[in-house]
């Protein structure tokens, strides 16, 4: 029961992942060669199942390649955050007062703009591409990450195994990555799997302002903007990729939702009860709401 | 049996918590091979000097040095040889182990950290696991599927990786059922036997003790109110707070001990448990 859970949870995860991947054996035609005699044409027309765009292109073609850059932008960041701001949060957390003051104010600093302003912020500072959309979101995400990995650090900070495997003579590196980081990994990495959804909107929106992937590379938010102009004329079209932005935004949201809930990773099944890794990773991410997964299903 | 050099020296060692004095000038010596007990009720202290000796805390006075150098200055890598002579048992079995990790990784990281190669540790977890009396294949299990009495055993057997001159044991037994505790003590008592380690053992049960070691050090409100041969102690208690702790043992050990006939309890605080306590407990037979 339990495998099945988990193994419907790293499928679904992996789906669009496998579309993205597989986007050149599935597209139906070049995603970047337009036919103006063929301009938003509207979903189910012979040969273009989505449509078309405004110049033509065929709109399923382009939203499969367009999942390469989008899934990037939506997947990257959640990882650079999950590494760095746990790296962060345990030398907060284990670190003297002030390391821990001096870390936690900083990361405060981030919280106090909202998320979207922040990540357009950093981007606007930075040339508009897959790259600088990818550091943006890791720096917008990776405070809120930092938070829960100190509030674990600190849960554990005086255990008992933690003053043997001091005394056992263990170097500090030691100490962090093979004691603490199995310990509080679990939570981690569910409150993480909870960000992507987020992310992927953020990305959308970047690119939907011109911050992001540069055209005519087809990107989600980038595509949504090109068809904005036929919002009132052609609202089906201009749905499609707004459609797919929400599909897989909700189905990460859930697959999140599900594991924080489940408190299941791998560490966390074997580690402690799921129940208590669940209302962890859910109290630790509390006080930090700012990056609301809820957000991304607004 | 006993070497005449001083193992561990703790010298008028003091130790307080935002102002409040936990530790008051203690002084205690363990010499190779020999068994010392610290006992206390809760809040004495104990715990805290055991944390002192370990080095995992800095004394606020004194001084503390395990085969002469300060273990709270000792550093991860370039003294690890001493560090590993000065090892640990904490008293709660399932916080004394991660939980994320097996078994056999909670001894390995030990010889680890001690630079045993990859390929031989395997080898030597079998064998530690052998040593405590664990059948080798309970090193593949996690914590949360071993009973205390084991987790204690792969606790022990951590303790025992860096072949330690002297274990700190935080009231190991005090988590554990009477059977599971007595079979814990006989094991430490053949390893001190068999190895020559040292111990320093605080427990809040002088019966739980009185059997293993040499030399009892009675801890009240962080000073040493009495010490000496434990026989003696156990036999002829001088300070009332000592004949309390004795009476708390077991209604059998109040019956050996006429002067301890009510008169402890008018000078113990009136929360203190060990006075009203007369529940049995595993005494030496």
């Amino acid at each position: 029961m339990t495998t099945n859970r988990r193994t419907l949870t790293i499928v679904g995860a992996l789906l669009p992942v496998a579309l993205a991947v597989a986007a050149p054996l599935l597209a139906p035609a070049d995603p970047d060669a337009g036919h103006l005699a063929d301009r938003l044409l509207d979903p189910g027309s012979p040969g273009h199942p989505l449509g078309t765009d405004s110049q033509g292109r065929d709109l399923l073609s382009r939203l499969l390649w367009a999942a390469r850059p989008s899934l990037t932008a939506g997947l990257l960041p959640v990882a650079v955050a999950a590494l760095v701001g746990a790296l962060l949060g345990i030398a907060a957390g284990l670190g003297g007062r002030a390391t821990e003051q001096a870390l936690l104010r900083t990361l405060d600093v981030l919280y106090a703009f909202p998320g979207v302003l922040l990540a357009i912020a950093i981007a606007s500072l930075l040339t508009p591409g897959l790259g600088s959309t990818v550091l943006a979101l890791s720096v917008v995400l990776t405070p809120a990450v930092a938070r829960v990995a100190f509030t674990e650090t600190r849960r554990i900070r005086t255990a008992e195994y933690l003053e043997a495997a001091r005394v056992s003579g263990a170097t500090r590196p030691a100490l962090v990555l093979r004691q603490v980081l199995p310990v509080i990994a679990p939570v981690v990495l569910t409150y993480a799997t909870s960000l992507v959804g987020l992310a992927i909107v953020y990305a959308a929106g970047l690119s939907f302002l011109g911050l992001g992937v540069a055209p005519p590379t087809p990107e989600w938010g980038a595509m949504l903007d090109e068809l904005r102009p036929a919002i009132f004329t052609h609202p089906w079209l201009a749905a499609m990729p707004a459609l797919v932005i929400l599909a897989v935004s909700v189905l990460y949201n859930t697959l999140g939702g599900r594991e924080t809930q489940a408190g299941a990773t791998p560490r966390a099944a074997r580690g402690g009860s799921r129940a208590q890794t669940a209302s962890r990773a859910q109290a630790a991410s509390h006080p930090s709401a700012h990056p609301d997964p809820a957000e991304a299903e607004a | 049996m006993t070497a005449p050099t001083a193992l561990l020296r703790l010298d008028e060692v003091s130790k307080s918590w935002s102002g409040r004095p936990a530790v008051r000038g203690v002084s205690l010596e363990v010499r190779a091979g020999e068994a010392v007990a610290l006992v206390g009720e809760s809040g004495s202290g104990k715990s805290t000097v055991a944390r002192l000796a370990l080095g995992l805390l800095r004394p606020d006075g004194g001084a503390v040095a395990f085969e002469g150098r300060d273990p709270a200055r000792l550093r991860a890598r370039a003294d690890r040889a001493v560090r590993g002579r000065l090892q640990f048992v904490p008293q709660h079995p399932r916080g004394s182990l991660n939980p994320a990790l097996r078994a056999g990784e909670a001894v390995g990281f030990a010889l680890r950290a001690h630079g045993v190669p990859r390929r031989q540790r395997a080898e030597r977890i079998g064998e530690l696991f052998r040593q405590v009396g664990l059948a080798p294949e309970l090193a593949r299990r996690l914590p949360r599927e071993l009973s205390g009495g084991q987790l204690q055993r792969v606790a022990v057997a951590r303790a025992l990786a860096t072949g330690p001159a002297l274990v700190v044991c935080d009231e190991p037994t005090s988590a554990l059922d009477p059977d599971t505790q007595r079979r814990l003590l006989d094991l430490l008592t053949e390893l001190r036997e068999r190895t020559g380690t040292g111990y320093l053992f605080v427990s809040h049960d002088l019966a739980a003790v009185a059997r293993f070691a040499h030399r009892t050090l009675v801890l009240r409100a962080g000073r040493v109110v009495e010490q000496g041969d434990t026989r003696v102690i156990w036999d002829e208690p001088q300070h009332p707070y000592t004949q309390a702790l004795l009476a708390a043992s077991g209604p059998h050990v109040a019956l050996r001990d006429p002067s301890g006939s009510g008169d402890p309890q008018d000078q113990q605080d009136p929360q203190d448990p060990y006075v009203r306590t007369t529940e049995p407990s595993e005494g030496p037979s």
